[in-house]
């Protein structure tokens, strides 16, 4: 039952074959059973998420109209905020921090009738590419549990691939859905920029973040995303654009399909299994009736660059706000007469440096001081300012891509899952895993990953698809034209 | 000032609080004087997750003031962060408006000494207000408290060009922003519930005897928060600078700028801080918002709801009423409702000087004893005409009038009904001989007097005279028969 998609678990629940709370039952079950090896959770809501699958049963027993993911249990990744609920975002700093409101994809997925049935690992404040740097816990990839999930939403690619959940959903400032959905062997889209409302959504870095969802079909995260996408008043930036019945259109091929294949996705450091798998998953929709064809995205090379300043720029003024005197970790001034004086306020100096200090974990420190230093005058035009130039080019090469293809393909990730621990200290090794996904979000545009098949150690590999601002309904077709004709998505890992 | 040995160069940064009924950026209250932290919300807090969200109505209260301030509107502004550390400050970054604010190069104009000044405007931008922190007075070093009700309140921040070279001007400067704000509705400008704020930069340049131009440096003087200490302040901080400029020679270094407290208590100003170290706020554009643009449709119709401003109220009122000066300022002062009520007994009654005079005089004075707002005032323009109306064609004299007046206030009458509640009646030039001529002869002692030369006892055949008619005979028909019956005798 676990390891059935979330559209085939809808069709039970609506038939009446299986009851909401009897299933939410048995993945709590399952994460019961599989979580001391996985590790996907931060907060199982056991209590709360059947009560919930209770009151979809009784809706549906009275006859009253009900959601769209009716029944169906949702992993959130720890980065979006429940009422009530310990939100953590993967730091020691909102270790004890419950939210006094609900994000607003929370509130659709309420809406939705979707059982929220716990809150998953990862990254610290969604920095970093492997969910080790949780200030509480290393998930494992379910497909071999001495490697990383990828990060930063670890553990909802995780919780999909382990069956413990059969939806999630993750946030990606600069692949961290896309990225993880490929090592973990799961499908993980990231919207357009502005197409999921970030409300309730901690902030990493405000212009590259978007909240999407984990599934293990396209059609089950077409569900989601529809379930999820719309306008919020709330957020400036969420666009007023209707949102297409994806779950619907799903269905429907794209033809004639044009793919482009960026030449730059191809280069040094891209694993020769991986390049094998994507290659013939090219093949693949070249025998749909596809055209594929080369094309350049010439200013790939400063991405990752480019995403490490404006990101971290951005992430030092958001995370200034966690400084122990409204909320949050409080480590208390020292007393003594060094600390200062006048009003205590050498002692509130003292006292923010030591919460900042000892509730942040080594990464995050990292970034904060990265884009500090990015836009401090003196540095700022050099660095950030020439960031904004040179994402402004990145975003031209998708539109001058987009001119003449559908879509633009390549791998999601350079190489399989790492071992934990294999990249922990070396930082720079670890931005470049996302080296393929990053600039996805520095022009705004969708982007889904889908397993394209394994390496011969048995580790799952992505295909990354992109296509154009809010194409999310293109992305989703072409993506399930590729499922339809292979059966990567319909193996899962061995556990317990 | 010509005689000072020195110029002052003064250049004023005014924060105003919009009058709107919600913050800038979230649906809290703006409301004054809630318990502490009830007007709060996620955003306001900066609890994580929380976004803004731009309040169309501060944005457009802002165009206004801008327009009035004859700047120019930006077609396109944005929001930046501007980054630092401070309590009051829960995102520990001000939302506020760096290199592209949505209005600039402005000018407004003052009276001075000398005539009009125009004092340029650099900018205004809009920005959040921080909240309040309540420290500790005790000095039993308790923890000090934070207010965030008015975290997120709208700031318009205007800043002059360094041109007002008095400390009068100062005042000036800021007084006449307070009209324009308040007439256009944009802020209530009270600088006692801090809805108005100043910190002022102000030097000196002296001119040495080898020809050259000594510049003080500039001190910035903060916690303005009355008309007459702004005054003061720069009064003080003149002479301040003038006397260590004697002692020291310190001239202004590049950069160089230190920050001084006012004491209004002790009428002094406090140097806070030295060689301040240049801040880094380390701005960028806020992600979180959209850039705002304003096209030509939007700004024209801020100007129509804008209205007729000050400036333009003065120049009508000396065209279409002739009013002097002095009354043209005290009426702009009151504002546009003050103005309009003038207006309409004006125009009623045939007489702006007289309706000018009774506005400015009595009517204001019973507006500050009563408390009153002039769209309270129970004495309508209509009637005042009507009052100055009888008074014209009466010869009711100045004290009667005010009888009439305050019993027309009192009671709500008519002036025809209230003269003749005071039994005052109209008298015609015979009765008033006879009236003059019974008065004289029943005072042979005064009489005797005037004679001698005491001129001063015709006086009192003024007052007997008045009491007789109740007041309604003109003072100066009534000397002239007093004088005249005076030299038959
Ligand atoms: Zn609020």
């Amino acid at each position: 039952m676990i390891e059935r998609s979330a559209s085939d678990l809808l069709a039970s629940l609506s038939k009446g074959d299986i009851s909401a709370e009897a299933l939410t039952g048995q993945f709590l079950q399952a994460i019961k059973q599989r979580e001391p090896d996985v590790r996907a959770f931060l907060h199982i809501n056991e209590a709360g998420a059947l009560q919930q699958a209770r009151a979809v049963d009784a809706k549906r027993k009275r006859g009253e109209p009900i959601g769209l993911l009716a029944g169906l249990p949702v992993a959130i990744k720890d980065v979006l905020c429940i009422k009530g609920q310990p939100t953590t975002c993967g730091s020691k700093m909102l270790q004890n921090y419950r939210p006094p409101y609900d994000a607003h994809v929370i509130e659709r997925l309420r809406g939705a009738d979707a059982v929220l049935i716990g809150k998953t690992n990862m990254d610290e404040f969604a920095m970093g590419s492997s969910t080790e740097n949780s200030a509480f816990q290393v998930t494992a990839n379910p497909w071999e549990l001495t490697r990383i999930p990828g990060g930063s939403s670890g553990g909802s690619a995780a919780a999909v691939a382990a069956c413990e959940a059969p939806l999630s959903l993750g946030s990606d400032t600069g692949g961290s859905i896309r990225q993880p959905a490929a090592l973990c062997g799961v499908v993980g889209l990231k919207p357009s920029y502005g197409r999921v409302s970030r409300y309730g959504l901690i902030a990493y870095a405000s212009s590259l973040d978007q909240i999407g969802p984990f599934a293990h079909t396209v059609a089950d995260a077409a569900l989601l995303l529809e379930a999820i996408a719309g306008h919020d008043r709330r957020d400036s930036t969420s666009v007023d654009k209707s949102t297409p019945p994806y779950s619907k259109n799903v269905e429907e091929p794209v033809k004639p399909l044009v793919i482009g294949v960026a030449r730059e996705y191809f280069l040094e450091g891209l694993d020769a299994e991986v390049e094998k798998a994507v290659r013939a998953a090219l093949k693949v929709y070249e025998g749909l009736g596809a055209k594929v064809q080369e094309i350049s995205l010439p200013h790939t090379p400063y991405a990752v660059a480019t995403y490490y300043l404006v990101a971290t720029a951005e992430a030092s003024s958001n995370l200034a706000r966690y400084d122990g005197v409204h909320y949050g970790h409080r480590t208390p001034s020292q007393p003594s007469p060094a600390a200062g004086g006048g009003q205590g306020g050498g002692r509130l100096i003292d006292m923010v440096k030591r919460s900042r200090g000892e509730g942040f974990g080594a990464e995050v420190k990292r970034r904060i001081m990265l884009g500090t230093y990015a836009l401090s005058s003196g540095y700022k035009d050099a660095l950030y300012v020439r960031a904004l130039k040179v994402r402004r080019l990145i975003r031209e090469d998708f539109d001058k891509a987009f001119g003449g293809c559908d879509v633009v393909m390549g791998p999601t990730t350079p190489t399989a899952a790492f071992k934990a621990g294999e990249k922990a200290n070396d930082p720079l090794a670890m931005y470049l895993s996302d080296v393929y996904t990053i600039s996805g979000n520095l022009a705004g545009i969708p982007g889904v990953s889908v397993p394209c098949g394994f390496t011969a150690s048995g580790l799952p590999i992505g295909l990354q698809i992109q296509a154009a601002p809010f194409e999310e309904e293109k992305l989703l077709r072409v993506a399930r034209m590729y499922e339809r004709a292979t059966d990567w998505h319909m193996r899962r890992p061995k556990l317990a | 000032m010509a005689d000072l040995p020195y110029r002052i160069v003064i250049g004023l940064e005014v924060h105003v609080q919009l009058l709107t009924k919600t913050k800038l950026f979230c649906g809290c209250a703006t409301q004054f004087g809630l318990p502490p932290n009830t007007a709060t919300c996620p955003v306001c807090i900066g609890l994580p997750g929380a976004l803004p969200v731009m309040n169309r109505r501060a944005f457009e209260l802002a165009l206004r003031a801008a327009q009035a301030l004859n700047c120019h509107l930006a077609d396109f502004t944005k929001w930046d962060r501007k980054n630092y550390y401070y309590p009051d400050l829960p995102k520990n970054y001000q939302i506020s408006q760096y290199d592209l604010p949505f209005s600039r190069n402005g000018w407004l104009e003052i009276e001075t000494a000398d005539g009009a000044k125009r004092v340029r405007i650099i900018r205004a931008h809009l920005e959040e207000d921080a909240g309040k922190m309540l420290h500790d007075e005790t000095g039993a070093g308790r923890d000090s408290l934070v207010d965030l009700n008015r975290a997120g309140t709208p700031l318009l921040e205007i800043v002059s060009e360094p041109d007002l070279s008095t400390p009068e001007e100062a005042k000036a400067y800021l007084e006449e922003i307070r009209l324009l704000l308040r007439e256009t509705g944009v802020s209530d400008c009270e600088m006692q519930e801090g809805s108005l704020r100043c910190d002022a930069n102000i030097n000196l340049h002296i001119p040495q005897p080898d020809g050259t131009v000594a510049a003080t440096p500039i001190v910035e003087v903060k916690n303005l928060n009355s008309f007459r200490g702004v005054e003061r302040s720069m009064k003080y901080e003149a002479d301040r600078q003038y006397e260590a400029f004697q002692r020291d020679g310190r001239r202004l270094a590049p950069g160089e700028k230190e920050t001084a407290g006012w004491d209004e208590a002790r009428g002094v100003t406090v140097v806070q801080r030295r060689k301040e170290e240049a801040a880094d706020y380390r701005y960028f554009p806020e992600p979180d918002l959209v850039p705002v643009v304003v096209d030509a449709a939007w700004r024209e119709r801020v100007r129509a709801e804008t209205g007729e401003l000050p400036a333009a109220q003065r120049v009508r009122l000396a065209r279409d009423y002739g009013l002097s000066d002095y009354d043209i300022g005290v009426l702009t002062q009151q504002g546009r409702a003050t103005v309009a009520y003038f207006e309409d007994a004006a125009k009623r009654c045939g007489d702006a000087k007289a309706a000018s005079n009774w506005v400015t005089n009595r009517v204001l004075a019973s507006l500050k004893e009563h408390k009153q707002e002039i769209g309270d005032f129970p004495l309508t323009a209509d009637r005042l005409a009507g009052l100055i109306a009888e008074q014209k064609a009466s010869g009711l004299n100045k004290q009667a009038a005010e009888a009439v007046y305050n019993r027309m206030l009192e009671t709500g009458e008519t002036a025809k009904m209230a003269i003749a509640h005071l039994g005052i009646k109209a008298v015609d030039a015979g009765a008033l001989e006879e009236i003059v001529r019974r008065v004289i002869a029943a005072n042979p002692k005064a009489v005797a007097e005037y004679k001698k030369g005491k001129t001063a006892a015709a006086q009192s055949f003024m007052g007997a005279v008045m009491r007789e008619t109740k007041g309604a005979a003109k003072a100066d028909v009534v000397q002239k028969l007093i004088a005249e019956e005076l030299q038959k005798l």
